[in-house]
């Protein structure tokens, strides 16, 4: 068994490969295109089909606008479609920005999107091309959802689940900076706000019913949820019933991007505290993740093998994730541009990388 | 009329290598229609000059002979018998 860890960066793609997930072999920065150097520039998202290992990367260009590579061999080569995967409709007065997302469906060849301008996308063809889910992108609301610090965008794209119980493939839980937490049961037809007891500080309702800005949601295997709020760390097993409850006791700070989910523990999760909204560094100038094995009841610090020394750099929304495998991985990379990789059986992280540009995302999976 | 787009080195791998694209066009076309004209012979060069909606990328300069575009009307510009159109990067990036 292998494992591979796909990296986007401020300046380029790069990938890891390693046998033991102690030891890894980067490559890097891959260009894209040798012709014009796309995907030089940044890489916001990166996703890895659970199924066919297909890898999804979303690229920009300064000044050649937004694009969606894929790779069919693990990052060796890349393609980019003859036309523009996600692209608006004629009809709608949107031109994409950004693919801030990729999520994977029930089936082999269903991708979603979650990109800025706030809207969802479905691919039917792997991530070939792409369509506009027109429900949430008519919702009412949509006038009203503003953009946050990083764009306005869909950040979040969780395919199958509604809550704990409530899981189907019909299920999509999607996330919004600002808008909040939007569920749909029915496959994307019909979609409604789920973010009671999530609060908007920056709004003069500070529990409205939409408008929070999330910055990450994780599903926990159960099909419950945690989310890192702009201020706030929270819990639901079920956002349409129950609400939200917080849970940031413990924590140094209440403010944050990443969330990981255990993929098998649903008491299990990683969160990576950060200074405020103003100061966006890592709380107390130090590296660390914290981790909760009782649903966010308690937590402790993991930072056995990180830096000891101040430490500047955080992690950002999609910059941290498991690779899903039976002894889960566990990897996050900074905007200092190291990245470093641990397993559920050892709470020692090991440097997979240092030096890198900004780190932006990291996705994993054994291969 | 006739005109001619000149294309900066990194467009040229979505016009088979083209550093020129001549292009015959009704009198009267404005800048608009010869990227129109230019995007049905290689389509694959239209993304990088224009978005969905068709409105040019904010950090790609398009000369109409010694004139930038937006100076002269945007896609609206008056294009002319035997103009050179070139598509430049501007200066951004970082």
């Amino acid at each position: 068994m292998a494992y591979l860890l796909v990296i986007g960066t401020r300046k380029g793609l790069f990938t890891a490969r390693s046998e033991d997930r102690r030891a890894w072999e980067v490559t890097g920065p891959h260009r894209l295109d040798e012709a014009n150097d796309a995907g030089m520039s940044p890489v916001y998202t990166v996703g890895i089909n659970p199924r066919t290992k297909r890898l999804l990367a979303g690229t920009e260009s300064w000044h050649f606008g937004p694009s969606v590579w894929h790779s069919d061999d693990l990052g060796a080569t890349w393609t980019e479609p003859p036309s523009p995967p996600i692209a608006f409709p004629e009809d709608t007065d949107g031109s994409l920005t950004r693919a801030w997302q990729f999520a994977f469906g029930a089936d082999p060849d269903t991708v979603f999107a979650g990109v800025e301008p706030h809207a969802l996308f479905r691919s039917s063809d792997g991530g070939d091309s792409f369509e506009l889910v027109r429900a949430l992108w008519d919702h009412p609301h949509r006038v009203n959802w503003m953009p946050g610090a990083g764009g306005a965008a869909i950040h979040t794209v969780l395919p199958g689940t509604l809550g704990a119980g409530r899981q189907s493939p019909e299920a999509i839980t999607v996330a919004m900076s600002t808008g909040g937490v939007y569920q749909s049961e029915d496959d994307g037809a019909s979609w409604t706000p789920t973010n009671r007891g999530i609060s908007a500080g920056f709004l003069p309702d500070e529990e409205p019913e939409y408008g929070q800005c999330v910055h990450k949601v994780a599903a926990a295997p159960d099909g419950s949820f945690y989310a890192q709020n702009h201020h706030g760390v929270y819990r639901s097993a079920n956002p349409a019933v129950d609400g939200w409850s917080r849970i940031e006791e413990g924590l140094p700070t209440d403010f944050g991007f990443a969330m990981v989910a255990h993929p098998h523990d649903p008491d299990t999760a990683l969160n990576f505290p950060v200074i405020s909204q103003e100061v966006h560094l890592p709380a107390g100038y130090r590296l660390g993740a914290y981790r909760t094995d009782d649903g966010g009841t308690t937590w402790r610090a993991v930072n056995e093998g990180l830096p000891e020394e101040p430490y500047f750099g955080i992690v950002l929304r999609d910059a941290a994730c498991t690779d899903g495998a039976r002894v889960p991985g566990f990897y996050f990379g900074t905007r200092s541009g190291d990245v470093y990789a641990t397993t559920d059986d050892d709470d020692r992280w090991n440097l997979v990388t240092a030096h890198l540009p900004d780190v932006l995302c990291v996705r994993a999976t054994e291969v | 009329m006739r005109v001619t787009v000149h294309l900066t080195s990194v467009l040229r791998v979505d016009a088979e290598g083209a550093t020129h694209v001549p292009l015959e066009v009704e009198d009267g076309t404005e800048l608009r229609g010869v990227l129109d004209a230019l995007a049905a012979r290689h389509p694959g060069l239209d993304r990088r000059i224009r978005d969905e909606q068709g409105a040019l990328r904010r950090y790609v300069n398009v000369f109409v002979d010694q004139d930038e575009c937006r100076s002269v009307g945007g896609l609206e510009a008056p294009v002319h018998d035997g103009s050179d159109v070139r598509l430049l990067p501007s200066v951004a990036g970082g």
